[in-house]
């Protein structure tokens, strides 16, 4: 075998303060409270950095800046506001390693997908929403649409930067000013944006960031000087957010959990539709909330595509995220790597057949190896519940009509994927596929002009695109 | 994968069912793939083992109207000794000329252990008859050709007619028999994948050679753009992998045209290693074939051991 030496990108690019404070009306400031956690890195559990969790006061302070910056905001001409979000773009492309290396530290993801993937749409959704910024009357909701007010912006663990991107960049856009809670084990990244805001000589107050955990958000969420919210994250904290803001009169945008079938037919492009499988569901650790976590099958082709799927996951190489040759990462807290422990045990439990590579796993961490479960029926709860790591659940299927209906037979409905050379296949089944976005020969595929978002329990609204903009405007 | 071979080529019907009924390749899907593999970093140690990896696999080329015996007998001594300062380096694969250069060839490399490839059937394009076809290589192979580098009738393939294509290859093959000795000519068939115009071709395409006999399948002659891409080695790659899948034959691949430097070799081998595996990472399943490609292979090795790089005029130019 031909044996890759170890490759890592360098974390000299990166400078980390030994701890933060909060990002409040352009300065940093010290919470009010006394709260203070460390973010690890969850590739060898090493302490990064110290962070506030801010109090209700400190979110408060946070919304009272947003709002007051809020007025000159909306009043500054979209063209105006489009020059801060294209600074703000190529700042980010500028120091994109940077960025790229953070996020992998504190998040435990590849540094290719962070390097190749993260990255370039982060900076690709700030220059996307710069061009709306001085359009915004063409955008099909009337000839001067006014921004909402002051956005409460709550976002994952999985993609920090990339959500804080889906959120803040339109945001900006429509003439919103937001407080943003980053996740508690992620807050690196969004920390660093706080930089290229003042770098980006942003109004201040424009942008205002609150670290901290559940109770931050919550103070975030129901403070009644918020106008709008906007929340990624599990479907069961989406419920409280959705109850708590009942109502107040604000308007909520959710993107919640997911349990998308990836439906592979036997005329499609086979080598292709493993590829498929591999990204769908493994990609950034299968943390994912579209992730392709249910393979549907047809039956006629189901040995061949799991023997092919096995000889791939074989060459899949896990192990330091800063590793450029690195493929699968760290799970990122022991939390969610206890959760993927349990569900996956329970897959077992009920029944299912458990098959994963050989692929040692390193000492110290928080890892999981890529793992297949076949023989899975639909009442299993691992083909019902989210896992979000990096197991995929194997069920067949005969007939186009059945596909359809196990992919549809689940509470969420986020995405989908369909594997097919027949492009009236594809289209019969876009038709009647019930999630967000149907991928057809591809999948977690984003692009800043495409609307992105749920039915049923996956939440409500969408980002992205012009749709996107309607979230964040007085329509 | 079960394929059902038993009469395949008795009529076009039946290899067009045959190669029709492959799976399709989806172009953006292993594009992606492709551009994937090709991020992977070969540093340091790996480095330096696919240098020397690519380098026993090259086979060192010169397809020019302007060939001389001469040129020749310097690329053959290239070949068998790449840096003649440096003993730890290894010989090449092979050389590769034309037909009436085979004996040259075959001379100038005596006991090296280079082995003699020859192009034949009217290369570049392949436009002449059958039976010229088979005399142009039953001439390079008494000439002494250990190894034969065929092209297909790309115009026959596109127009459906398969079974000429197939039976030119068997031809073709027959003809690199050395009955007697048993040390028949390898035949390596050159697809020209730059005029197929789909990866569904360069599939079904490789399938029609392995089943009419070829031991290698070759992307381009070198003489057409664009050559040796990566997403088309990864189809081949593919191919030779569900081809000894299904019939337990195993063929070799020949990337040919366009790979330079040794950042395009490495990539390369980065696409056997994680399509095949370790059963082609070896000269005698994977060729590369370059002609301008050795030089730069030979100047990362030298910087890799000394740390510095050696001016152009320290590299023999032959």
């Amino acid at each position: 075998m031909f044996e890759y030496a170890p490759a890592p990108e360098s974390r000299d690019v990166v400078d980390i303060k030994p701890s933060y404070r909060l990002f409040i009306g352009g300065e940093w400031v010290d919470s009010r409270g006394e709260e203070r956690h460390k973010t690890v890195n969850p590739a060898t559990e090493e302490a990064l950095a110290e962070i506030a969790w801010a109090t209700e006061e400190d979110v408060d302070r946070a919304v009272g800046a947003a709002r007051q910056a809020f007025g000159a905001w909306s009043r500054t001409p979209g063209s105006e506001r489009a020059k801060y979000l294209f600074r703000i773009a190529r700042i980010i492309q500028e120091r994109s390693r940077e960025l790229a290396v953070l996020e992998s530290l504190d998040n435990g993801k590849p540094i290719r997908e962070s390097r190749d993937v993260d990255l370039p749409l982060v900076a690709a959704h700030f220059f996307y929403h710069a061009g709306w910024a001085d359009k915004l009357g063409y955008a099909g909701y009337g000839p001067d649409p006014r921004p909402l007010g002051v956005a409460g912006q709550v976002i994952p663990w999985n993609f920090p930067l990339l959500m804080l991107a889906w959120k803040i960049a339109p945001a900006l856009a429509c003439g919103n000013t937001v407080v943003l809670k980053p996740a508690e084990t992620t807050p690196l990244t969004a920390l660093l944006f706080a930089e290229i805001c003042r770098q980006a000589d942003l109004p201040p107050g424009v942008v205002n960031i609150v670290t901290g955990a559940g109770e931050t958000g919550a103070a975030l969420v129901g403070h009644p000087g918020v106008d709008k919210v906007a929340f990624t994250g599990s479907t069961e904290v989406g419920r409280l957010i959705a109850r708590s803001v009942a109502g107040s009169g604000k308007k909520v945008t959710l993107e919640l959990g997911g349990k998308a079938a990836n439906i592979v037919f036997d005329d499609a492009a086979l080598d292709q539709a493993v590829e498929g499988v591999v990204n769908g569901i493994f990609f950034n650790q299968g943390h994912v909330c579209c992730a392709g976590s249910r393979l549907l099958v047809q039956e006629s082709i189901a040995d061949d595509l799991l023997d092919a799927l096995k000889r791939r996951l074989a060459t899949l190489r896990l192990g330091d995220p800063l590793d450029k040759n690195t493929d699968i990462g760290a799970i990122n807290s022991a939390a969610q790597l206890a959760r993927i422990r349990r569900l996956s045990d329970l897959g077992e439990a009920e029944g299912a057949e458990r098959w994963s590579p050989v692929c040692p796993l390193p000492e110290r961490g928080f890892w999981f190896p890529p793992t297949i479960f076949t023989g899975v029926a639909q009442s299993h709860r691992i083909a019902r519940e989210e896992v979000f790591g990096p197991v995929l659940s194997v069920l067949t299927f005969r007939t186009p009509a059945e596909a359809v209906e196990k992919a549809n037979n689940t509470p969420f409905g986020l995405s989908a994927g369909v594997w097919t050379e027949k492009g009236s296949r594809i289209l019969w089944m876009a038709d009647r596929l019930r999630a967000g976005v149907v991928w057809a020969n591809t999948f977690n595929r984003f692009d800043p002009a495409s609307p992105f978002g749920g039915y049923k329990e996956s939440g409500y609204g969408r980002e992205g695109g012009r749709h996107g903009l309607e979230a964040y405007l007085d329509v | 994968m079960t394929i059902p071979l038993a009469g395949v080529a008795t009529s076009n019907a039946a290899l067009r069912n045959l190669l029709h009924g492959l799976p399709g390749v989806d172009r953006v899907g292993a594009d992606q793939r492709a551009a994937m593999l090709g991020t992977r970093s070969i540093k340091t140690t790996a480095k330096a083992e696919g240098i020397d990896l690519a380098i026993r696999m090259v086979d060192l080329t010169t397809l020019e109207g302007a060939d001389t015996p001469g040129k020749v007998r310097a690329m053959c001594a290239k070949a068998a000794r790449p840096d003649p300062g440096d003993p730890s380096v290894p010989k090449v694969a092979a050389v590769c000329v034309y037909p009436d250069l085979v004996a040259r060839a075959v001379s100038a490399l005596g006991g090296s252990g280079v082995k003699v490839a020859s192009v034949a059937t009217a290369f570049p394009s392949g436009r002449s008859s059958p039976e010229v076809k088979v005399a142009e290589t039953a001439f390079a192979v008494a000439a002494g050709a250990d190894e034969i580098d065929m092209v297909i009738d790309r115009g026959a393939f596109l127009t459906g007619d398969y079974l000429k294509v197939f039976e030119e290859i068997a031809a073709v093959k027959e003809a690199c028999a050395r009955p007697g000795d048993g040390r028949d000519a390898h035949l390596k068939v050159i697809l020209e994948t730059g005029e197929l115009a789909t990866y569904d071709n360069v599939r079904r395409a490789s399938w029609l050679a392995m089943l009419a006999g070829g031991d290698f399948v070759k992307t381009s002659t070198g003489k057409v753009q664009p050559a040796a891409t990566l997403p088309v080695t990864l189809i081949m790659l593919e191919a030779v992998r569900d081809f000894l899948a299904a019939t337990g034959r195993k063929v070799g691949v020949k990337p040919a045209g366009g790979i330079r430097t040794t950042k395009d070799a490495l990539k390369m081998l980065v696409l056997v290693n994680e399509t095949v595996g370790d059963g082609w990472l070896d000269p005698g399943w994977f060729r590369l074939g370059a002609s301008s490609l050795l030089n730069d292979l030979l100047m990362q090795r030298q910087k890799l051991a000394t740390g510095r790089y050696a001016g152009p005029d320290y590299f023999t130019l032959d």
